[in-house]
Parts: C-alpha cells; sequence; structure tokens
C-alpha cells in the first residue's frame, strides 16, 4: 500500500541494522515511549533485528494502560446508573477495575457504547436528550484536543446532557519521573511522535537540559523506529544529548497550536495517579472550573471513589524498563489478555500483552533447546 | 527530583477478575472465549463423536449416504450493507459451511426471530435478498419458523438457517489432517466483509469504497476437489478471520502454520481502515473467502483450478505447515522476522492512538 510499504521495506531496514552495528561500540539501553510503537516493535519483530548490545525497554506510553484504577472505578459505577450512557474508546472497556470492567457492566444492562471519536458521543447526545450521555475521556497529549473541542462544542450548544470523565495524562511528567528515579537506566529515549505532533517538542529541550539524555521524536512505522534508533545511538556514541526529529512528516517544533490553543481554553494541568507507577506530580489534565457544567466527576458525585493498587505483579518494573515482561513468573500463565494481573496486559499496546501477542514463541522456543 | 513519585518501590497492580459467571459480548467473537465457552458448558452436555471433530459441518452416514449437516444464526448490524443483507449472508454462510465439508449444498431451513415493529419492508427486501441468493448458489429452502418477540428483546432481525448436503465417498476434509510440508491457500482478499461492516456501524461511520465478499464457495470447492484428491481441508475465514481458521487448524492437526505477511492479499481500502481504526486484517471476517491446506506437489493443479472460478481469481500460497511451534501460527513480516498471529481472547477493538 503506497505511504506504508515504504515505511516496511526489509532491505532499507537491514541497512540501517547494518549501519546501527557499525555506529555502536557499546551496549545502550534505549526507551520508546509510546505503546503505539512498542505494539511496532513487537509486531514486527525489530528488537530481534537489533545489534545485540542494543537494548529496548518498553515505556510507559499505553494511556490504557496507566489510566488509575480508581478512574476506571469512577467510570464504573457512573456507567451503572440506568439513566447514563458511557462513551468511550473501544479498549478501555477490557481494562478491569477494582472488581468489574465495563464489559462486564454492559452485560448487566449498563448502557456502554464504543466510538472512535468524541464527536460521535456529542451527536449521540443531542439525538438522545433523555439520556445523560458521559463520554469517558482519556489518553496522553494526542487524544486531549479533541475531547477538549467536544467539551467547548457541547458549551457553545448548552448541551445539557453531555458530561465528560477526563483522566488525561502528560508524557514529559512522566520522562522526568523515570529519569529522575534512582534506579533508572535508561540512556535514551524514543519520543512520542503523535503526542509531539500536537505538543511539538519544544518542551522536551527543557528534559534534556536537567538530564542531558537524548531524545528522538520517532514516528510508528518500522523503518521510522530503526531510524529513530540509528539517530539515538548517533548521538550517545557522539557524547551528544538533543532533541531531534525523525518523524518530521508529522512532527514539528511548535506543533499545533490550534489544538494546544483548544486544549488550554478547557483543560488545566493537575496531579495524577498512574496505574502500575503512582503519583506523578502535574502529569495529568483536568477541566477546568469554567468547565466544571461538564465534568461528570462532580455532576455523579464519584470525586471520592478511591482505590488502592494491591502489590501483586511487576508492573512498575517493566514500565520503568527494569524488567523485561517475560521476567514476571505471572507471564502467560496467570497473566494473560484475558485475564490481566496488571496493567501492561491489559491493551494490545502494553508491553507484556505485545510480547504475549506476537512473541510468546520465542519463550517456547528457548524452553524446549 | 521535584516529584512525590513513588518510583522505586514497587507498586500497583489490579487483581484479575474472578472468571466471568455470564455472557459476555466477547463469548461470540470466535477467538479464546469462545472456545472456552464451547469446551467448558457447551460441548461436555452432548459429546459425540461427530460433534467432537468440530469441523463447521458434521458429516454423516445415513444408510450409505454421506450427509453433511450444519446450522448458523446471523445477527448482524446493520441489517443492509454495501455487498449484501443479513439474508444474503444466511444463505451463503451455511451454504460455505456445508462446501468446507466438500459436500454439495441441497437443502436449507429458514428460521427468522422479528421484532416487534419492524417493518414489512425491511423483511419483503431480506426475503427477495434470500430468494436470490438461494437461486444463485442452487439451494432450496423447504422447511421455515417465525417467532417474533417483544420491542426491545431482538435486534429487529435474526436469521438461523441450517443445510443439508451430500458428501461424496472419496472425499475427507477435516481440521486434523494438515501435516508439516503441506501448503495453505487462500483464495483471495481478506477483510473485506468487517471493514464494511465497522464502516457502516453507529459511531464508527467511515467512508470507504470497500463492499462485503459475501458468496457461496461451493462452485470453487468442486471445481478443486474436481482438480486434485490432495486438499487436506477447507474453511472459511468467517468471525475470528484468516488468524482464527488457521490456528484452529494448528491446534487440531498438532502443527504449525507459518504464514508469509508479503503474499496475504489485501486491499488497500481494508488496509488503510485497519492502520487508522488500529485492527489487523488477519482477525477481520470474511464472508466468501477460503483457505485450503494441500499436499505439496498438488498445489499447482489446485490453485491454477480455483484462479479459473471467478471466486477465487486472486488464489495464492501464502504460507506453509511446519512442525516448529506445534499449535501456533507464525508470521514471516516483511521485515523478515517472525511474530505470532495469536487467536484474539475476544473482539477486536479500536484502539485509541
Amino acid at each position: 500500500m503506497k505511504y506504508l510499504d515504504e515505511y516496511r521495506d526489509e532491505k532499507i531496514a537491514r541497512g540501517i541494522v547494518a549501519e546501527l552495528g557499525r555506529r555502536a561500540t557499546r551496549p545502550w539501553v534505549l526507551m520508546e515511549i509510546c505503546g503505539g510503537q512498542t505494539h511496532t516493535l513487537m509486531r514486527y519483530g525489530i528488537d530481534e533485528m537489533l545489534p545485540a548490545g542494543i537494548e529496548l525497554v518498553h515505556g510507559p506510553g499505553c494511556p490504557v494502560c496507566v489510566t488509575s484504577l480508581e478512574t476506571i472505578d469512577k467510570a464504573i459505577e457512573i456507567a451503572s446508573r440506568p439513566d447514563v450512557t458511557l462513551i468511550s474508546y473501544g479498549d478501555m472497556l477490557r481494562v478491569p477495575g477494582s472488581r468489574t470492567d465495563l464489559f462486564h457492566v454492559k452485560a448487566q444492562g449498563g448502557d456502554v457504547r464504543v466510538v472512535y471519536s468524541p464527536t460521535e458521543a456529542l451527536k449521540f447526545a443531542r439525538a438522545h436528550p433523555a439520556r445523560k450521555v458521559v463520554f469517558f475521556a482519556i489518553g496522553f497529549e494526542t487524544t486531549a484536543p479533541a475531547n477538549a473541542m467536544a467539551v467547548w462544542q457541547a458549551k457553545r450548544e448548552g448541551l445539557g446532557n453531555f458530561s465528560m470523565l477526563a483522566s488525561h495524562v502528560l508524557v514529559p511528567p512522566a520522562i522526568r519521573a523515570l529519569l529522575g528515579s534512582r534506579r533508572n537506566r535508561v540512556q535514551g529515549f524514543i519520543g512520542p511522535g503523535h503526542v509531539c505532533t500536537v505538543m511539538g517538542y519544544r518542551e522536551y529541550e527543557e528534559l534534556i537540559r536537567e538530564f542531558r539524555v537524548p531524545i528522538v521524536v520517532g514516528g510508528f512505522e518500522p523503518l521510522d523506529l530503526l531510524e529513530a534508533i540509528l539517530m539515538l545511538v548517533k548521538q550517545l556514541e557522539e557524547g551528544r544529548a538533543e532533541v531531534e526529529n525523525q518523524y518530521v512528516r508529522a512532527a514539528s517544533y511548535e506543533g499545533n497550536l490550534l489544538a494546544q490553543k483548544v486544549l488550554r481554553e478547557v483543560f488545566e494541568v493537575c496531579d495524577r495517579k498512574w496505574r502500575g507507577i503512582g503519583g506523578i506530580r502535574e502529569s495529568g489534565l483536568n477541566l477546568r472550573e469554567e468547565y466544571s457544567a461538564f465534568d461528570a466527576d462532580r455532576i455523579f458525585g464519584t470525586e471520592g471513589v478511591a482505590a488502592d493498587e494491591p502489590a501483586e505483579c511487576i508492573s512498575a518494573e517493566v514500565l520503568q524498563g527494569l524488567k523485561k515482561p517475560m521476567d514476571c513468573s505471572a507471564f502467560g500463565t496467570r497473566c494473560t489478555p484475558e485475564n490481566p494481573l496488571g496493567a501492561p496486559m491489559v491493551s494490545s499496546e502494553g508491553a507484556c500483552a505485545a510480547y504475549y501477542r506476537y512473541r510468546r514463541h520465542a519463550l517456547t522456543a528457548k524452553a524446549n533447546r | 527530583m521535584r516529584q512525590e513519585t513513588k518510583l522505586d518501590i514497587a507498586l500497583n497492580c489490579p487483581v484479575p477478575i474472578a472468571a466471568t459467571e455470564s455472557i459476555l459480548l466477547g463469548h461470540g467473537s470466535g477467538g479464546r472465549m469462545s472456545a472456552k465457552l464451547l469446551r467448558e458448558i457447551l460441548l461436555p452436555a452432548l459429546q459425540n463423536p461427530v460433534l467432537d471433530r468440530l469441523d463447521d459441518q458434521a458429516i454423516v452416514d445415513v444408510d450409505g449416504s454421506r450427509i453433511a449437516f450444519t446450522t448458523d444464526t446471523f445477527v448482524v448490524k446493520p441489517l443492509f450493507f454495501p455487498g449484501g443483507d443479513i439474508g444474503t449472508l444466511a444463505v451463503n454462510g451455511t451454504v460455505n459451511d456445508l462446501a468446507m465439508g466438500g459436500a454439495k449444498p441441497l437443502f436449507l431451513s429458514l428460521a427468522l426471530i422479528l421484532e416487534e415493529g419492524l417493518p414489512f419492508d425491511t423483511l419483503r427486501r431480506v426475503m427477495e435478498s434470500i430468494r436470490v441468493a438461494s437461486a444463485l448458489a442452487g439451494v432450496v429452502v423447504v422447511t421455515g419458523d417465525t417467532k417474533v418477540v417483544e420491542k426491545g428483546n431482538g435486534d429487529g432481525l435474526f436469521v438461523n438457517t441450517s443445510g443439508i448436503g451430500l458428501v461424496s465417498s472419496d472425499v475427507r476434509l477435516s481440521a486434523d489432517r494438515a501435516r508439516p510440508g503441506d501448503l495453505v491457500l487462500l483464495s483471495g482478499t481478506i477483510g473485506d466483509h468487517g471493514i464494511t461492516i465497522l464502516s457502516q456501524r453507529e459511531g464508527l461511520e467511515f467512508e470507504s469504497a470497500v463492499h462485503s465478499d459475501t458468496a457461496a464457495l461451493h462452485g470453487l470447492v468442486a471445481d478443486m476437489l474436481r482438480a486434485s484428491g490432495a486438499i487436506r481441508c477447507l474453511r472459511d475465514p468467517t468471525r475470528g478471520g484468516l488468524s482464527s481458521s488457521l490456528n484452529e487448524i494448528a491446534e487440531r492437526s498438532n502443527v504449525s502454520i507459518e504464514l508469509q505477511e508479503s503474499a496475504i492479499p489485501i486491499r488497500d481500502e481494508v488496509q488503510g481502515a485497519c492502520e487508522m481504526l488500529g485492527l489487523d486484517p488477519l482477525y477481520v471476517a470474511n464472508e466468501g473467502k477460503l483457505v485450503a491446506v494441500v499436499e505439496p506437489a498438488a498445489e499447482e493443479s489446485i490453485l491454477e483450478a480455483m484462479r479459473q472460478h471467478p471466486l477465487g481469481r486472486d488464489a495464492r500460497i501464502i504460507g506453509t505447515v511446519t512442525d516448529s511451534h506445534r499449535g501456533m501460527v507464525t508470521l514471516r513480516t516483511r521485515l523478515g522476522t517472525s511474530r505470532i498471529v495469536d487467536l484474539l481472547s475476544g473482539d477486536q477493538l479500536p484502539r485509541i492512538c
């Protein structure tokens, strides 16, 4: 397919890998931030192609995975009300809360629906004025502008039966938290291409000043990722630490200014709890006071919902790149996509789920040897 | 560090949800959840050697005749879509289940569950489709039933068809017959039907030129069987897509199937929609395609016969049967690396980003 096959070309890929082999004189530990990038790496077996010394660890950039347990519990509580239609992105339905998930709520008669864009939720709210329509808005900076736009539009129209349970998270504070951890071993980051398409990569310069670590904004196709890895290794080998942009066809320094404006108009930065990681200061987005009439958390009085995440799986280590999914004794046995023990097994973009789905055969091959 | 992050201690992680005690939508996906439901609740009540084969149809011996028998229920939303409707699906789906056993389809039953309020006009359109599809397939609807449920208890219209056909004595097709060294053939592009339905679904509408591939495949199968006796098994990769059919064969035959990604034909429109929605075309439904496992050396004559038929024009070899990862389907990617093509748990869900 045009504009896709070009980014999946074996010959070029092999060329980049050979170049990597020539450039890398010592081992390097790199992290891709985005779940979408993890997914591509696993799906195409890119980690399998890399020279032995280059290790990829998988970052916390799967929005479904890192949405906190209490946020899921809030969504479940709201969706269980007979007067509510809860609308969300598809893969949120499978994420387990403390006791149940949205699929089960739906099976018990809750009105839970899937859309691909928040504007569809608005459309539904207009067409069903007797229903209280709640959009469950999660995601990184990528999905925030469209969600902001939906609330902005609802306010403009005076759409009283629409509200939003917003739990957005931000990438730079998460990178800062990872780098600030005393156990950090990541030496370079593949930056989140889609997030930077919206936000630009200006804000990553500050991280580099603080931590002197190279960041290359990368795309999501196999050649994007290989090229980003090569750019990181070049920087590391040359002792440089800069923000570079591999994903030039989409991401820019300033980003999408209009999207940023809408985002700032509707949302404000707040502290946020990440599933599998814990609280990170100023790492989330909530609705501003001016839009509180659309805040489902307030409307349905779920602000007090709290949930403690029991220590059971090793996802904190996985999300920090300290361990690989296969290092977990529960991996593929007690913890599977049907029965996820922890966040990274939940969505197809989670590191554990990606390993389970695409790389299990390598594990059995190893066991058989 | 300024943050109050607790990164240095192992935190987190939800307790798993206790095994479900009620039906979820995923139980109808054709993936792992469906298999579990079958294994744990449905089959134990009914066990017998014919059913236990778990092929798309049962083949039973009656007074020296080999009779193929199958049933299927159709619950598609929307009822009408580009390329067909619930009526065409109900005829072709059951005809194809018979055809995958090598049967010549003969008779169908038709059972309708109608929801109160369904317009006559809708029902007339569906019945006309059923008439045309059965005439095209050369099958006769010889018995039927109608039930009406209260408004809200059905989705407009559910259709069940059962079918009977005859299998000649020399035909033996079954999912447990694949052997290392065999080749895997596919009759044409994958994902057309599933993407068509998805593009029409409320909340996900997008414009697309693709239409359902719904078609009756028994003519194609007859031509293939005439060309060679070396066909081991046939499957029509409907719900759960190509991946689910091949996983079933790999598991039942205790072999590994290795696919070549670059050999699998996918329309640009389907690939594009899958990229956009974060879906894998290998798991998207088809309604007019078949996958065949054939003995090595027979593939030329079978491919030739397939390509002569209008429904097999794009037929090609997409993989081989091996013994390297028994019970698993693997895929050689465009980059030359290898990955698993797993059986999905439940339905494929559009990804968030």
